[in-house]
């Protein structure tokens, strides 16, 4: 298996690495049975991604594409941040190994439940905006590990 | 830029030693005679086969007739199907393994499960071995063959392999032992120990790759697996592998005679790295035995952080290790070892397998104690999973 350069540039010097302590929109998604976890930390004024910040417990890719991702939403307005794909973010990666393309829908899931949280904390439902958040049903779907348990 | 390279990764493959290719080289360039041709330049063939069959078969206490040359380890431990009709014929249809089997034989297994065999796989307790006892209640009248691993790949674990042989002996049960990472590394003597057939892969042991053994004890029926010529017998037909048999016998004679020593050398230098880790990285423990366990194996799980990224920032470090961890492998399971171990997925998925070989030193035992704490500490500033676990600890 291998990972293309910038997979591996993104994966040593990941961008936006940490917390935000004036966070306005936080999203958790993964679980360790799957083996990964991404955390994400939206900073959010006039309905614009002013800062993120991400935490990641996973494998290579799992690092790459929240860094990539971070990277791809900074500065946007949310209806953009909402848009996003998994497959944006691997095509910006310059692809990845095909058992690790689910790796990537951790991050496109984790900005969606920060951007819900965001919504919810304002008392506004996020269903109309975000959508119906995959349940952990759904993600175990879409984690190719065996999490049946 | 620290430039140090250090592979710790013995038990993946091993490196050709320089006595090894010397002995290759001559069937690789001049002596390229197909060792079934009758002028000369074939019979040399022919006779660096023989050559490496004793050398092989004296390792092992074998005969030389009892050592049939074969593609790889995994080949070795898929020749059990060859016995099913044997075995089916005489109404003997259950077979014995253990749960933390290499895949070439859990595969195999399976196969004969579908094909009508019943198969228990014994258990292990968290350090990996399984009970002798559980093995005599799990013989039936109908059980006509057991298959115990000799020492364990991801762990190192040795199983209790002469009481097992010798259960197996006195019930007429055929004893088969996957001893790929245990040959040239720790005494394996099939004569005293009973078994009746092994598996071993000479790239474990400073051998070249795509060459291994089956050894089948004298007076047990066996079929062909490949039918052809007359090649090992008739029973594996196809032109032999010559330097690659040629290297294998080499490297194996170099093992045993220097097993004592290399031995006690890698003992020291895993103890030096798995009391080295253990000390610096808090929240750390070594998984399997430390006692009955081959010389080079470490294997250490570090909670809160992801066996794969960690490989690969061991690697940008020079280091070279692997992972039983789900993301590492191309099947994204965590490995089936550690969790026969009962270890949470979040352990498993953190563990890192080390292994040394002679050729490693305490430098490089010493470099990575000194590096990979660094790495999983900053993996572990990025970890939610890490940060959810101290936050339970406060509480």
């Amino acid at each position: 298996m291998i990972y293309s350069a910038k997979v591996m540039e993104h994966f040593a010097n990941p961008r936006n690495v940490g917390e935000l302590a004036d966070a306005n929109g936080i999203g958790e998604v993964g679980n360790a049975k799957c083996g990964d976890i991404m955390k994400i930390y939206l900073k959010i004024e006039n309905d614009t991604i002013v800062d993120v910040r991400f935490k990641t417990f996973g494998c290579g890719a799992a690092i790459a594409t929240s860094s990539m991702a971070t990277e791809l939403i900074k500065g946007k307005p949310l209806s953009e941040a909402l848009k996003l794909t998994n497959k944006a973010v691997v095509e910006a990666l310059d692809g990845l190994p095909p058992v690790k393309i689910h790796c990537s829908v951790l991050s496109e899931q984790a900005i969606k439940a920060a951007i819900a949280d965001y919504y919810t904390r304002l008392g506004i439902d996020p269903t109309p905006f975000v959508g119906k958040l995959d349940s952990e049903e759904e993600h175990e779907h879409g984690c190719a590990c065996d999490c049946d348990e | 830029m620290n430039n140090r390279i250090v592979y710790a990764d013995n038990a993946a493959t091993t490196r050709i030693t320089e006595p090894v290719l010397q002995a290759m080289m001559p069937y690789l360039t001049e002596n390229y005679g197909n060792a079934s041709s009758l002028y000369s330049l074939g019979v040399k063939s022919a006779l660096a086969l023989d050559k490496a069959r004793k050398q092989v078969s004296s390792a092992l206490n074998a005969e030389p007739f009892e050592i049939i040359f074969t593609g790889c380890g995994s080949e070795s431990d898929n020749w059990l199907k060859v016995f099913a009709k044997t075995l089916a014929k005489r109404g003997k249809t259950h077979l014995i393994t253990t749960c933390v089997e290499h895949h070439a034989l859990l595969h195999s297994m399976a196969r004969l499960e579908k094909e009508g065999f019943t198969v228990t796989y014994l258990p292990v307790n968290k350090d990996g071995f399984i009970s002798v006892e559980d093995f005599k209640n799990a013989i039936t009248e109908k059980t006509g063959l057991v298959s115990i691993m000799f020492a364990n790949n991801e762990i190192g674990t040795i199983q209790p392999i002469p009481e097992i042989g010798a259960i197996c002996r006195e019930k007429g049960i055929w004893f088969h032992t996957d001893a790929v990472q245990a040959v040239g590394h720790v005494p394996v003597d099939v004569k005293a120990m009973n078994i009746d057939m092994l598996s071993l892969s000479a790239h474990k042991f400073h051998g070249p790759k795509g060459v291994g053994v089956f050894y089948c004890r004298k007076g047990i029926p066996m079929d062909n697996l490949i039918d052809g010529g007359g090649q090992e017998r008739g029973k594996r037909a196809g032109t032999e592998n010559v330097a690659g048999i040629v290297g294998m016998g080499a490297a194996i004679e170099i093992a045993v005679a220097h097993m004592d020593e290399h031995a006690k050398k890698v003992t020291a230098l895993r103890n030096r790295l798995i009391d080295g880790l253990l000390a610096a990285v808090p929240k750390s423990h070594l998984n399997g035995s430390r006692e009955n366990r081959l010389p080079g194996n470490a294997n250490i799980s570090f909670v809160g952080v992801e066996g794969e990224s960690l490989l690969l920032r061991l690697d940008q470090a020079g280091i070279m290790a692997s992972s039983g961890s789900a993301c590492a492998s191309a099947s994204l399971d965590p490995s089936h070892v550690l969790m026969a171990l009962g270890m949470r997925h979040e352990e498993a998925h953190g563990s890192v397998r080390l292994t040394l070989s002679e050729e490693n030193t305490e430098e490089d035992v010493d470099y990575i104690i000194q590096t990979l704490p660094g790495i999983v500490a900053s993996l572990r500033a990025m970890s939610p999973l890490w940060e959810s676990m101290m936050n339970k600890n406060q509480d």
